[in-house]
């Protein structure tokens, strides 16, 4: 009943579904519930509940203290559909943070969030973490104590910084998932931060997952452009990448399933 | 002007003409996230039952972005075309409906009334019209184009190849071509969204392209989909470009945004028509729309984001394309939550597309975050099947892997034009047949390892760095 393709050797050219062979004209069944596994886990990533306190418990066994914060989205369903909500602090949040802030600020402020994706910001950013704060340390940055933010977007950490008058703020948080890639954590970080920056004006650092750029990678990766950024007083499209040791993190995602 | 309407002992006030159809605009989250949506239902339907008594003559009268401000405007305003207009110049915007859906208005009434049309009122009518109105009517109207097929005839459904890449990898996307081609797709064109907008890049592209349809004779055309700018540096540098690509929007500023102008496109449009690479028309443009692309690039002037994508069928319109194609739940659900939302736009772009006298498409997709599965896309690509879209989208495996959405697939295409007796555009059909791909009852033949395209398909990858 399925007719296989004779040209399946052209797979080892791309990570693209071809070769699928047919039932008819359609698909077999071995590959319609493959890409339906993948979906699954795609949605799965973007559903599911984030538990601030089981990352926190993560994250204090490596010695960190985080403070778990809101966003303006109360739920995931608004949160997916209002972007602005994401990108403000709730009014609590805002008065636990002012109540943190000292003169003069910290170096750098740190923050994780679910985003689109719980599952990365429980897989990658543990990993991330220990591999970054070491390096951070070592180089005598003063680090604002670090926070968990629920249902953030980028943008976020500039009003987070900016209420610290923090020198950096640096968001990691879940990306968009791909068909390939429910678990890929994204780092945004901000020079001077405060609301109203622009893209053009934020550095990132995506695709962070074992099968795409490792957590440790992104580490060495963010240290040298946070340094690049403290010490050239910029963040953004100037701010000057000269961070070429690093392999290509652009290669293509293997087929789930 | 204000308008308003009584209904029981209350009162429903909408200040001006974009604020009623923005309140008549059936629910979506991007008219929610501008905040122009409907308060509730009842005021949603209060405000379709006022946009039915306004008359299509205010819509020339009265502008929702003004003239000045706005070129979009000035060449809706400017363009429109007054005998055209007047079998229905004395209709309002509910008796308009019905002049649609009336058994006596033919294809032959539809395309002479098209530049008497202005995208708002093409809207209006929209909004107050059902799933099965906007399918009706878009299924009397035929749009037909022309490069080296014959695209939009009826009982044709035509389909893009988007071999997309991560890379641009030239052997990657070469794989893909092929798989396409041995499923019968292509025929629309084989079109790829470079990873890059690096023109050496995309020449690259264009040569593999070029190669495969040349070697093969294949009646079809390619297109890389960068920014214009970039097509017309490879022009100027003597690349093979077919068709020049870009995306539109319906705002002046929200045009701006994507770095565009209606000058930029005359010229573009010129460049590509000096290169005489058409054998049967002279439709040279590809552009791609999509609701809330304004709203996205905050130059909305507080629109509803379906009357501005109509909008931007204006200025599709100007420029005779062969492919307009509406990617339809492309940009996420802050803009089309769900599946239900998602369709219902897809009908409408394609129903406004069509009216405006458009040869449209539909990327049938969704973004992962969006409330919807392919199964959502099963029910919009049958309906657009059934509405006459001209032409949809073939992904391997409906999973493109550089975009990062979902799409439809090369075997979609056979599930829709199997069960509602669909072809592909006749010249390709004859080059199907002929290479034995196709049967001549139009299923997929047995393709054997000596096929001449894996054969020749081998030249294509082995040539892939060249």
């Amino acid at each position: 009943m399925e007719t296989p393709d004779s040209w399946t050797r052209l797979r080892d050219f791309t990570a693209a579904r071809i070769a699928l062979g047919r039932a008819g004209g359609s698909q077999p069944t071995g590959p319609l519930l493959d890409f339906r596994l993948a979906h699954a886990r795609a949605r799965d990533a973007v559903l599911a509940v984030f538990e601030p306190q089981e990352l926190a418990g993560t994250l204090r066994e490596m010695g960190c203290d985080p403070v778990v914060l809101d966003s303006c989205a109360p739920d995931r369903a608004t949160y997916l559909q209002r972007p602005d909500f994401g990108r403000r602090l709730s009014n609590d949040a805002r008065e636990t943070l002012s109540a943190l802030a000292r003169q003069p600020g910290p170096d750098l402020v740190i923050m994780v969030s679910d985003g689109l994706s719980s599952l990365a910001a429980m897989e990658q950013s543990t990993p991330l973490l220990q591999a970054l704060l070491p390096r951070l340390e070592a180089d005598g940055w003063r680090l604002a104590p670090l926070f968990i933010v629920r249902h953030a977007r980028v943008a976020i950490q500039d009003e987070v910084g900016g209420i610290l008058s923090a020198g950096l703020s640096l968001i990691l948080l879940g990306e968009r998932p791909g068909l390939g890639s429910p678990d890929s954590l994204g780092a945004y970080f901000t020079h001077r931060p405060m609301p109203g920056k622009t893209d053009a004006a934020r550095n990132c650092v995506s695709n962070i997952r074992a099968q795409g750029l490792p957590p440790e990678m992104a580490a060495r990766k963010l240290h040298a452009l946070l340094t690049a950024s403290r010490r050239q007083g910029l963040s953004g499209v100037g701010l000057k990448d000269d961070v070429s040791f690093l392999p290509d993190s652009a290669s293509p995602p293997p087929l789930a399933g | 002007m204000a308008y308003q309407l009584q209904l029981g002992k209350k009162t429903y006030a909408f200040s001006d003409l974009k604020t009623l159809l923005a309140r008549a605009t059936p629910l979506r989250s991007g008219d929610q996230l501008a905040g122009v949506a409907a308060h509730t239902a009842e005021e949603r339907v209060a405000a379709q039952m006022r946009l039915a008594e306004v008359p299509l003559a205010t819509f020339l009268e009265e502008q929702v972005i003004p003239y000045e401000e706005d070129e979009v405007t000035r060449l809706i305003q400017d363009r429109h075309d007054a005998p055209a207009f007047a079998p229905v110049s004395g209709l309002t915007v509910g008796e308009f409906r019905e002049w649609l859906l009336d058994y006596e208005t033919r294809a032959e009434h539809l395309k002479a009334l098209a530049p008497g049309l202005t995208p708002e009122m093409v809207a209006a009518v929209s909004k107050i019209m059902s799933n099965q109105d906007l399918i009706l009517v878009a299924g009397k109207v035929r749009v037909v184009t022309k490069f080296r097929n014959t695209i939009g005839l009826p009982g044709r459904l035509s389909v893009r190849l988007q071999p997309n890449h991560p890379t641009d990898d030239p052997k990657g996307i070469a794989a893909s071509i092929l798989d396409g081609l041995l499923y019968g797709c292509g025929d629309a064109v084989i079109g790829i969204n470079p990873a890059t907008d690096n023109p050496a890049a995309c020449a690259e592209l264009m040569r593999l392209m070029d190669r495969i349809i040349s070697e093969y004779e294949i009646p079809t055309q390619s297109c890389v989909l960068t920014h214009v700018t970039t097509t017309m540096q490879c022009m100027e540098r003597g690349e093979p470009v077919d068709l020049v690509f870009q995306s539109l929007a319906g705002t002046q500023a929200a045009n701006t945004s994507f770095g565009i102008h209606l000058e930029m496109l005359r010229e573009a449009r010129e460049m590509a028509l000096g290169l005489r690479r058409s054998t049967l028309g002279d439709n040279v443009m590809y552009f791609e729309t999509g609701q809330g692309s304004c709203l996205s690039a905050n130059a909305h002037h507080g629109c509803d984001q379906q009357t501005l994508e109509a909008r931007a069928y204006a200025v599709a319109r100007e420029f005779s394309p062969l492919l307009v194609n509406t990617v339809v739940g492309f940009i996420g659900p802050e803009y089309l939550y769900d599946g239900k939302q998602i369709i219902r736009a897809g009908l409408e772009d394609h129903f406004c597309g069509k009216l405006l006298g458009l040869p449209m498409g539909c990327d049938v997709c969704y973004t992962n975050h969006a409330e919807a599965d392919q199964d959502d896309m099963d029910v919009l690509l049958t309906l657009l099947g059934v509405a006459g879209c001209n032409f949809i989208m073939g992904v391997p495996g409906a999973d493109d892997i550089m975009l990062n959405y979902q799409s439809t697939s090369f075997h979609d295409s056979h599930f829709v034009r199997q069960s509602l007796g669909l072809k592909p555009a006749p010249e390709f059909e004859e080059w199907l047949w002929r290479m034995r791909i196709f049967s001549r009852e139009n299923r997929l033949l047995p393709v054997g390892d000596g096929h001449a395209l894996l054969a020749a398909g081998g030249t294509a990858l082995a040539h892939g760095n060249a």
